[in-house]
């Protein structure tokens, strides 16, 4: 479909990352899922403080160390050598999802195959049954966070709509995603369905709605 | 007196058969008990059940038990690896069974079988294939599932230090899974990088209290993690 649009300047995955660091709060504890949703940490404005969890069980987790610093003892979730932060704490898995699925997490930043207007979200299979699936944390971040925030494309590879009527993937969770930060627009779930926040620039409502598979509210 | 350190590691592995179900610690190729599960894969035993965050990575020998057929079924929340294909071939194949949970829900089933819930009710994955076929209830007005406790006969550990009593202590990311299987398991075998005295441990640092732990190995690989 996207052959019959109006072209446009997307967002490149850093801005998307940085456009969805802009609106984390001063205070905010925050879980990352692995991929693209990791750079948002490198964009948290220098003056806000926003402590971000992974769920192999730290608090706390600082920026990427410079090879000589690396501590083999400390990974991400995502298998990644990371730092600690003064202040980190570590806790075993158990504790570290209990503190997810208790509530404690005002955010989940997750990635995402696709996300329904009514906020379900698929993000772990695609259905295909030839691989084993893998699921990970997700399921219970979608399910636990305060707020879960999808960061993908707005369409995909061939230009079919991710923010949909009904997801067809296989689904994460239901109901859990209360905004959208794509590589052309901001939009948040509301009992009303989607509503756009903000576009990027020269990016216009009718160039997202034509991009998205259900109704766009502003 | 108790003294639960055991001379080597087919001492640690006494007893440890076809069919067993054995959980490993580790998040990735931190805190997992490496030298265990080397010596597990020379057993040539068949049939097991594994039971881990990861499975088939390069690393730490998961690789090696998989190759030599030991494992019939695996239960993880995250079978992929960047660095090696061999559950996902197995799989294709149908040598293994995967029973697929979410990582939250696999942990707290291990936590419960620890603390003598027989169950419990969770949103995570309610309206997911994942909780297809499971109990629903609606609780305060949000469907969960239930989720049953996970056992093991054994459980298979890294620990940073230990005592003869089996007290624990493990170092920063190392923890993960590993002392919440301690007491999901009805053996528990852990192996440590440093064997200390009693009160070699500051009570307030022990992260698995020795009535879980009923045989340590000292493995002095180093400081590193791998």
């Amino acid at each position: 479909m996207s052959a019959t649009l109006n072209p446009i300047k997307t967002y490149t995955r850093e801005q998307m990352a940085a456009r969805a660091a802009m609106d984390i709060p001063d205070g905010w504890f925050a879980n990352l899922g692995i991929g693209l949703p990791t750079l948002v940490s490198d964009y948290v404005p220098a003056e806000r403080e926003v402590i971000f969890q992974s769920e192999n069980g730290i608090l706390g987790v600082g920026p990427k160390p410079a090879p000589a610093d690396v501590n083999p003892w400390v990974i991400n979730a995502g298998k990644a050598y990371v730092t600690l932060l003064p202040g980190a704490s570590i806790m075993n898995s158990a504790e570290s999802f209990a503190m997810i699925r208790g509530g404690h997490l005002d955010l989940a930043v997750l990635g995402g195959y696709e996300v329904s207007q009514t906020g379900d979200l698929a993000n772990w299979s695609t259905g295909d049954n030839e691989q084993a699936p893998a699921v990970g944390g997700a399921m219970d971040l979608g399910a636990g966070a305060k707020q879960v925030w999808v960061l993908m494309e707005h369409v995909t590879k061939s230009g079919q709509p991710r923010l949909v009527d009904t997801c067809s993937y296989p689904l994460t969770t239901i109901g859990s995603v209360t905004r959208v930060y794509t590589n052309i627009a901001v939009v948040e779930i509301t009992p009303r369905g989607f509503l756009l926040l903000d576009t990027a620039p020269g990016v216009s409502f009718e160039d997202v709605q034509a991009r998205t598979g259900a109704k766009l509210h502003r | 007196m108790i003294n639960r350190f055991v001379p080597d590691l087919a001492a640690a592995l006494a007893g440890v058969s076809d069919g067993a179900s054995i959980m490993l610690g580790g998040f990735g190729q931190v805190g997992q008990p490496v030298a265990l599960l080397e010596a597990l894969a020379d057993m040539g035993l068949r049939d097991l059940t594994i039971i881990a965050n990861n499975a088939g990575a390069a690393f730490g020998g998961m690789t090696r038990l998989l190759e030599t057929g030991a494992v019939g079924k695996v239960v993880c929340s995250y079978p992929r690896s960047s660095d090696s294909t061999l559950f996902q071939e197995l799989y294709a194949k149908g040598r293994i069974k995967l029973e697929l949970t979410p990582q939250g829900t696999l942990v707290e089933r291990m936590r419960a079988a620890g603390a003598g819930i027989p169950a419990f009710f969770t949103p995570t994955a309610a309206g997911t294939l994942l909780g297809a076929g499971k109990e629903t209830r609606e609780i305060n007005g949000r469907l969960c599932v239930l989720e049953e406790a996970l056992f093991a006969d054994y459980a298979l550990l890294e620990a940073w230090e230990a005592d003869r009593w089996g007290n624990l202590s493990y170092k920063l990311s190392g923890r993960n899974f590993n002392p919440v299987m301690a007491a999901a398991a009805k053996i528990t075998i852990a192996q440590c990088r440093h064997k200390v005295e009693l009160g070699g441990i500051d009570p307030d640092d022990v992260i698995t209290p020795g009535i879980y732990v009923d045989r340590v190995v000292h493995v002095p690989e180093g400081e590193t993690a791998v």
